[in-house]
Order: C-alpha cells, then sequence, then structure tokens
C-alpha cells in the first residue's frame, strides 16, 4: 500500500543529512559539554557551532540563543519567565495579551497564570479569515501591559500574522513610554514554530524580543528547541538548577539534539527557493478540492497562508473517521474534530474563526511537505473524495432530519 | 487505538440505511457534540407470537467508534424480540466491539440509547 504523509505540521522526519551529522554525539563524542575535559570540550564545540548556525539564521547573537527541549517550553519559558522576572522589580498585577487561537502551550500557559491571579490577560480573536487585526492589539494595550504574544503562523489553519507590523507598533509604543518615563516596558514575544521554514525570521525585521521554535517541524529531531531571547531583557528562569545556557535554562546540554537543530536550520535556507512550487501544489491541492468535492470549504484566508497548509471543511463528515477512513487507504492527514482531540471539545482555532461547533467536526488538516509530489496530491484528493462519499452515505439523512424534527 | 473488530465494522459498517415504513424510529445525539444516531426498526410478530426485530438499520453521524458501535447493535439487536433487545448494555456493545478506548466510550452508549428510542417509538405507537 501507498503510504503519502500530509501532517508535516504536526512533525516532519529527520533529514538523512541532519541524522548523519547527529550520530556522532550519541556514543561517541559523548561527553558533557559542561565538563573541562576533552569530551566535554568536544561536545562544546559543538554546540557552540550549531548556536552559531541558529543565530545567523535570525539574525541574532550567540548569547541570545537559549536551547530548550522544545516550542513548549520556550513559550513557558518565554511567558513565564517575563512575569516572574517582572514581579522581582514591581508589586501590581501586570497585563499579558495574546490571541485566542494560540498553540495550547501558549493559552494553557497564559490561562493558567490567570487564574492564579498573577497577571490579567487580553485574548485578542483573529478576523474571519484566520488573521489578527494590528490595531485589536493596539487596542488591547494596557499602562500595565508588559507582554504581548502573537504566533506568526497558526499551526492549523496556516494563517500569517502580522508580526512585523506589530513589532513596529511595540517599538513605537515603548518610544514614546520612554519619553513618559514610564517604567513598563513592554515586551513582544512570537511563537514562530510553524513559520522558520517558509518565513522571514530576523528578528530585527521582525521587532520581537522573544521567540520560540522546534527542531521536528524542520526536519530536525523531536525534543529539541530554541528560545531567542533578545540581549538585557529582563527574564527569570522557570526551571533550577546548573548555570547551562547563559543561566536561563538549568539541565544538561542534548548535544545530539542541539547539533540535529543546527543542522536543520541551516539546510531551511538551501530550501527555500522550494517555498514557490510548495505554493503552486497547495493551491493545486485547495482548488481541486473545492472543485471535485461537493459542500466543501477551506478555513482561513487564501492569501496570507503557510505554504504547506490545506485545512478544509467538509459538510455532513465528522472528522476523526474520515482520518481513519483515509489512515486504512494510506494517507494521513490531521483534524480540528472533537472526537479526536483527547479533550473531546472541538477546535479552539476555528471556533475562534466564528464557525459553529458543528462546522468544526468536519475540517481536515493537509499539510504539505518538501518531498510532496503532484502524483501524491492527486492520489489523495482521489482518496479523500471517495471517503467522503463513504462516509456521507453512512450518515445520510440524519442531520437534515434532526433539524427538520428542531424546527 | 482501535481494535481490529471496530475498524472491521466501521470500514464495511453492516445494516447501514433506511428502512421505508418502519416499525419504530430512534435518534439520539446532537450536532454540537458531532455524534448523531439515527436507527429503524421493523418488528414482526413469530411463532410464539413474541414481537421481534425483523430488521435494523442504522445512519450516523460521526467518529470510526459511532459507527462500528451503530453497526454492531444492529448486529446484536437483529432477530431479537423486544425484551431481548432492550436489555442490549453499552457495555455488551463495547465487548462485542473487543473493547473501546476509555474516552469513546459514550459513543456505545449513544448505540444503546438509540435502540432503546426506536423500540420506546415503536411501542408508543402501538
Amino acid at each position: 500500500m501507498k503510504k503519502i504523509y500530509l501532517d508535516h505540521a504536526a512533525t516532519t522526519p529527520v533529514d538523512k543529512k541532519v541524522l548523519k551529522e547527529m550520530m556522532p554525539y550519541f556514543s561517541r563524542n559523548f561527553g558533557n559539554a559542561s565538563s573541562i575535559h576533552s569530551f566535554g570540550q568536544e561536545a562544546s564545540q559543538a554546540v557552540e557551532k550549531a548556536r552559531m548556525q541558529v543565530s545567523k539564521y535570525f539574525n541574532a547573537n550567540l548569547n541570545e540563543i537559549i536551547f530548550t527541549s522544545g516550542a513548549t517550553e520556550s513559550n513557558n519559558l518565554a511567558i513565564k519567565g517575563v512575569v516572574k522576572a517582572y514581579y522581582k522589580k514591581e508589586k501590581k498585577k501586570p497585563h499579558v495579551i495574546t490571541t485566542t487561537f494560540e498553540h495550547h502551550c501558549v493559552l494553557e500557559t497564559v490561562k493558567k497564570m490567570e487564574k492564579e491571579n498573577l497577571i490579567e490577560a487580553t485574548f485578542v480573536s483573529p478576523k474571519k479569515d484566520g488573521v489578527i487585526d494590528a490595531r485589536d492589539i493596539k487596542n488591547a494595550i494596557k499602562p500595565n501591559t508588559i507582554l504581548v504574544s502573537v504566533m506568526y503562523v497558526n499551526n492549523e489553519i496556516g494563517t500569517v500574522q502580522p508580526i512585523s507590523e506589530i513589532g513596529k507598533l511595540i517599538k513605537k509604543i515603548n518610544e514614546a513610554n520612554k519619553l513618559k518615563a514610564k517604567s513598563c516596558k513592554l515586551f513582544f514575544h512570537t511563537d514562530a514554530t510553524q513559520a522558520v521554514n517558509y518565513f522571514d525570521c530576523n528578528v530585527e525585521k521582525l521587532g520581537v524580543d522573544l521567540l520560540s521554535m522546534s527542531a521536528h517541524k524542520i526536519y530536525g529531531p523531536k525534543g529539541m528547541g530554541v528560545s531567542y531571547v533578545k540581549f538585557g531583557l529582563d527574564i527569570a528562569r522557570i526551571q533550577d538548577g546548573g548555570a547551562q545556557e547563559f543561566g536561563l535554562r538549568a539541565g544538561t546540554l542534548n548535544v545530539s539534539g542541539i547539533v540535529g537543530l543546527g543542522s536543520a536550520i541551516e539546510k531551511v535556507k538551501s530550501q527555500k527557493s522550494k517555498v514557490k512550487s510548495m505554493v503552486v501544489l497547495r493551491d493545486y491541492l485547495i482548488n481541486k478540492i473545492l472543485k471535485e468535492i461537493p459542500d466543501s470549504r477551506l478555513n482561513g484566508s487564501r492569501i496570507k497562508r503557510s505554504p504547506n497548509n490545506v485545512n478544509v471543511n467538509f459538510s455532513r463528515v465528522e472528522g476523526e473517521s474520515l482520518l481513519m477512513m483515509l489512515s486504512v487507504e494510506g494517507i494521513f492527514a490531521s483534524t480540528g474534530s472533537a472526537c479526536s482531540s483527547g479533550s473531546l471539545s472541538p477546535s479552539h482555532v476555528l471556533l475562534a474563526l466564528g464557525l459553529k461547533p458543528e462546522e468544526t467536526h468536519g475540517s481536515l488538516r493537509l499539510t504539505l511537505g518538501k518531498n510532496t509530489t503532484k502524483k501524491e496530491i492527486d492520489y489523495a484528493v482521489k482518496v479523500i473524495k471517495k471517503s467522503v462519499g463513504k462516509l456521507r452515505k453512512v450518515s445520510g439523512n440524519v442531520l437534515k432530519d434532526y433539524y427538520k424534527n428542531k424546527s | 487505538m482501535y481494535s481490529k473488530k471496530v475498524l472491521e465494522h466501521f470500514t464495511r459498517p453492516h445494516n447501514q440505511g433506511v428502512i421505508k415504513n418502519p416499525s419504530g424510529v430512534g435518534m439520539v445525539g446532537n450536532p454540537t457534540c458531532g455524534d448523531m444516531m439515527k436507527i429503524y426498526i421493523k418488528v414482526k410478530k413469530d411463532a410464539k407470537k413474541r414481537e421481534v426485530i425483523s430488521d435494523i438499520k442504522f445512519e450516523t453521524l460521526g467518529c470510526a467508534s459511532a459507527i462500528a458501535t451503530s453497526s454492531m447493535i444492529t448486529d446484536l439487536a437483529k432477530n431479537k424480540t423486544l425484551e431481548e433487545a432492550s436489555k442490549i448494555t453499552r457495555n455488551d456493545v463495547a465487548e462485542a466491539l473487543e473493547g473501546l478506548p476509555p474516552i469513546k466510550m459514550h459513543c456505545s452508549n449513544l448505540a444503546a440509547d438509540s435502540l432503546r428510542e426506536a423500540i420506546r417509538d415503536y411501542r408508543g405507537k402501538k
């Protein structure tokens, strides 16, 4: 059976060249990067080489790159770390702004801190097209706002957020506050996990103070990530232990993972020429689905969209069963359906777009990878069409009857 | 995460469809939750004058587990007396499917409820 993986926003395979570079750091050069002897120094040199590769990519300084276990930890560090550092100097409750459709690791962090009475929080909703309006962020800013966190690319619907526009806005506000001798500085954080592969992540251009990413979304290893923390920014560590990573992230360095991340991020640049052809392939897939499968609709902006993301809705179909049927046929995708989530609640991202719960169940996310071919897309659409038809047959008129009985 | 039996019934559901002029119909679930089930039954008297489900069909909009439990309950209820059929529990359905993931147990609940609803509908009409 053919196996077509269209879930690259969930994770990517480790690139073979990346894996090759990682291999020596498991059994041969196994040293602890904190050790002074030659084993340790070898490991430390490999780590510093990777730090160079990463810092180059983000146009950052070496001491602004913190290696973590992934974007979840990076996001936790950015948000909790800034708030913790704030409380070392101030007593008044600070205010944090984020969006309603962030990844859970941002949303849950902010919600929990709000519940614990540590912060006031505002959750800005995107417009119907899945894009945040920078003016809504501006309007949410209060005198006690210390942090704005907006994701670069939404992981579910692939919409691209106006990060540099918000960055400029925050810079302006900070400059004005400086003149007024206001003490509260506003920091800007972005979760760039889904953006690194395809979009400019120059931190200067974006105007961000903090940025998070994960290696496994860019053909690197799982369990590896980065926190970019602007030099001089007031942040406290959230995990105690040794003095690794400029005192910001305690714990023995994952040397092989770090080497893999460095190698993977270096390869992103060389792949950027392929982005255009991926956009063509993505649009081909969107058009083919909307044309060939009745009652289907695209979720999120068509234009402000990641090159790899297609998220469609099929009415009268439940996403989890569609996913299972596709999986049986060798097509691997993802859904925002409640039935597929551990919590049995519908996708917060689709709800944030203003969809009703019953409109979220039939969603299907297909995310392309660097090796996805047109042939694979053609086959996938054929199978999706067949599966949607089959499931619609199973559901018959049940939905129509329900509304008929109700009225 | 699903048993082989669940996948079997999901990919090739038994007794899927509609009964024209059914003796009873039961519909449970709602579009917000995502799982909706409709069960049609045809009731006939057997040689011993007992009321028996002679035919049963279903329509289901829902996850793989909801479809599999619908299919399974039609198998379990077919040719049973109303008395026997109304005693089918969600555990019977889950067991016949060689188990369901804990979080999916409510789907098998729906199937048993839907059948009971269809029997109630039939009895109400009498």
